[in-house]
């Protein structure tokens, strides 16, 4: 294809960069960790346990999971809010530590009770980090376009091809939504409920099939087909497409951007990104094949890919012999 | 089935995929020096039960609803790329780079960035599509690659018309070459050189660029060529006897006929894996050693075949001095009539490489009589 440019626009990553607080947060997990991995026994007799083999080494392990800690938030923007909750279950680790410690401890119960509500202190800082940044990441995906507050695991795609038709001619063949399935090979089907409804049947990696009704929200004609499907749908899913005179008459820029939730939130996209329906990979095929029908009347067809281009067929490959007739 | 290893296996009798589709029933297919690259394993993407062949032609014997130029018992030859005829590039005339034709592009655009065309029988990364060592084959947009041949000709005279004639005139075609140009080729194969183009003043009595060239008139052009070599050779970069041939400008023809030994050095620049990894690099030190031997702002084109990454590339010594560096699959579409023309009115019988003639069933020996250059093969022709 002449023009691809998908963009990836994964809403549940979209969460802010560190925020000041988580960076502080990072910043203390930073300085407990360090002391607590290079001299265990000194930290451990500083909160009042004994110092012994079983204290010290239950510091050095605490330590590292502080410099874990402080590696996740201080460097890794994208997993903010988990590296949050990683703290605060932390937090509560250390208190059911120091509780043990209150109750058995040879050593000072003062330092004990001292660290303790440090530790209460910090891990109320952390819930509200925590909880904080869960809501800012779920802003964040809603996204300026998304017509619905969006939830983790929804998922936003951009293609583009450009096709040597004009952009009436593309439109044409587009609004015509039940041809769809021509170059869409996950869909298996778009039926006309009456002029401003379709319902849709698409095949799913898991659940066998999925459908869904839709309307259109945009519709003008040699530019823009846009559709939403309607509450009640399977997957929930909004899409458009623009058709724009590519320069110097090479034909037109097809630009297609898709919103849905992938059943099954994030586990869902991972499971259908292992059955070979990456999405991006998905709608670059589509677009490929529809490029393929206006500009030579078909899907293109090989022996090595029998049903047209297709993501997963790049894995099983039918040998490059003549298919066996059916 | 496997490196170094083909096999005479029986398949399915191909089919009508597509209205634009036809059957061939193959006549004479060839071996070419780049199903060698296959043979060896070092292209990627090469399954179990490949067919493989895109050098060939036959009559046909199927065709598709949407196949309206050609009819049932026509013979033809059919050039390897694939190409749909409605796309930006076809209507370009770049068919190697046809848009649509390649079912595979997902997985060549992983390795290329972009895809390339479709081709007959040369692995996945370029469609899957089954090839012409065979007795049948399919050929999807038949409406726009076989050409049909005057039945004058023999299958020996327009096979090459498939791929490496054509390759070894876009080969040329693309170093501009005009009257004076000395002119260098790396790799000597049959058909597939690595061509460096040097403007130097003209020194001979300028000739028509197009006037034809027959053989003898040929080797007297080698000779010169040669000895202009000789005359150079002291400022050049050592390079081994063989490695390149000269011929006068404005030379059209653009088959050699290699020699013994010297050849099979020239060979091996292009056939990668000949020797190991050792011979692999040597396409490499070819490219390099074209691109430095070129003179400034002079043109170096590569056809043939090269799979992937290239190391030390002399981006010093091509921008610095205006080299410009040209190269593509050979559209073969847009030589195929021309050059048609030329073999019916005697300009040229590309006959003359062929070395070896055996039937389809001994391809497996063929291909180690290739491979190897036993018996100073040079071409194999095979016919079912």
């Amino acid at each position: 294809m002449s023009t691809t440019a998908p963009t990836d626009d994964r809403t549940s990553s979209g969460a802010p960069g560190p925020t000041g607080l988580a960076r502080g947060l990072g910043l203390v997990s930073l300085a407990l960790g360090i002391p607590a991995v290079a001299a265990p026994e000194d930290v451990a007799r500083a909160v009042g346990a004994s110092g012994d083999a079983d204290s010290s080494s239950a510091a050095r392990a605490m330590g590292l999971r502080e410099l874990a800690a402080a590696a996740g938030l201080l460097t890794r923007s994208r997993s903010t809010p988990v590296w949050l909750w990683a703290r605060v279950a932390g937090d509560a680790m250390d208190l059911v530590l120091l509780g043990r410690t209150l109750r058995t401890g040879t050593g000072p119960r003062g330092r004990t009770l001292a660290a303790t509500a440090a530790v209460v202190g910090i891990g109320a800082v952390d819930l509200v980090a925590a909880r904080r940044s869960g809501r800012a990441a779920a802003t964040a995906a809603a996204g300026p376009r998304a017509g619905r507050p969006s939830e983790p695991g929804d998922l936003e795609l951009t293609a583009a091809v450009t096709v040597r038709r004009t952009p009436q001619e593309l439109y044409d063949f587009w609004r015509g939504l039940e041809r769809l399935p021509s170059f869409m090979h996950h869909l298996q089907s778009v039926e006309w409920l009456d002029p401003a409804r379709t319902r849709w049947t698409a095949s799913a990696p898991v659940k066998g099939t999925v459908t869904w009704d839709a309307e259109l929200v945009e519709d003008v004609p040699g530019e823009v087909v846009a559709w939403r499907s309607l509450p009640g749908a399977d997957v929930d899913n909004s899409g458009s497409v623009r058709f724009t005179p590519a320069p110097g008459d090479r034909g037109t820029e097809v630009r297609v951007h898709l919103r849905y939730s992938v059943p099954g939130g994030r586990a869902g996209a991972l499971v259908a990104r292992l059955l070979g329906e990456e999405p991006h990979q998905q709608v670059e095929d589509d677009l490929r094949r529809f490029k393929q029908v206006m500009e030579t009347g078909g899907v293109v067809r090989s022996d090595g890919t029998p049903e047209g281009t297709s993501a997963r067929r790049h894995l099983l490959q039918h040998p490059g012999q003549p298919v066996a007739s059916t | 089935m496997g490196r170094n290893s083909v096999e005479v296996v029986e398949v399915p009798d191909p089919t009508i995929l597509d209205d634009r589709d036809a059957v061939v029933r193959v006549t004479s297919t060839a071996i070419c020096g780049s199903d060698l690259h296959l043979y060896d394993g070092y292209v990627p993407e090469m399954k179990r039960g490949d067919v493989l062949g895109h050098e060939f032609m036959g009559e046909v014997v199927e065709t598709g609803k949407g196949v309206g130029n050609l009819q049932v018992g026509d013979r033809v030859v059919v050039p390897f790329p694939i190409a749909c005829g409605g796309c930006t590039q076809c209507r370009n005339g770049m068919t190697s780079i046809c848009e649509n034709s390649n079912p595979n592009a997902g997985m060549a655009e992983k390795l290329w960035g972009r895809a390339t065309s479709g081709i007959f029988g040369y692995s996945h990364l370029t469609g899957g599509y089954a090839g012409g060592q065979a007795e049948f084959v399919r050929v999807p947009f038949a409406d726009v690659g076989p050409m049909k041949v005057p039945s004058h000709l023999s299958d020996e005279q327009v096979l090459f018309l498939t791929d490496i004639f054509p390759t070894g005139y876009m080969g040329a075609e693309l170093c501009d070459i005009t009257e004076g140009d000395t002119i260098a080729v790396w790799g000597a194969g049959p058909g597939r050189p690595v061509r460096r183009r040097e403007r130097l003043p003209a020194r001979r009595p300028p000739r028509h660029r197009h006037r034809p060239l027959r053989l003898p008139a040929r080797r007297r052009a080698r000779q010169h060529a040669r000895r202009d070599a000789q005359l150079r050779a002291g400022r050049r970069a050592r390079r081994p006897a063989g490695d390149d041939r000269r011929t006068r400008s404005g030379r059209r023809h653009r088959r050699r006929r290699a020699r013994g030994p010297p050849r099979q050095r020239a060979a091996a620049l292009l056939r990668p894996g000949q020797a190991g990894h050792a011979g692999r690099d040597r396409a490499r030190r070819g490219l390099r050693q074209a691109i430095l031997a070129c003179r400034n702002g002079g043109i170096v084109s590569v056809v043939g075949v090269y799979g992937g990454l290239m190391d030390k590339f002399p981006i010093g010594s091509l921008m610095n001095r205006s080299i410009t560096l040209r190269g593509g699959q050979t559209h073969v579409h847009r030589y195929q009539h021309q050059l048609l023309e030329r073999i019916e009115q005697g300009q040229i019988d590309p006959s003359f490489i062929i070395t070896h003639r055996a039937s389809l069933a001994e391809a497996p020996e063929m291909y180690e009589t290739f491979k190897n250059k036993r018996d100073d093969c040079l071409k194999v022709v095979l016919t079912p």
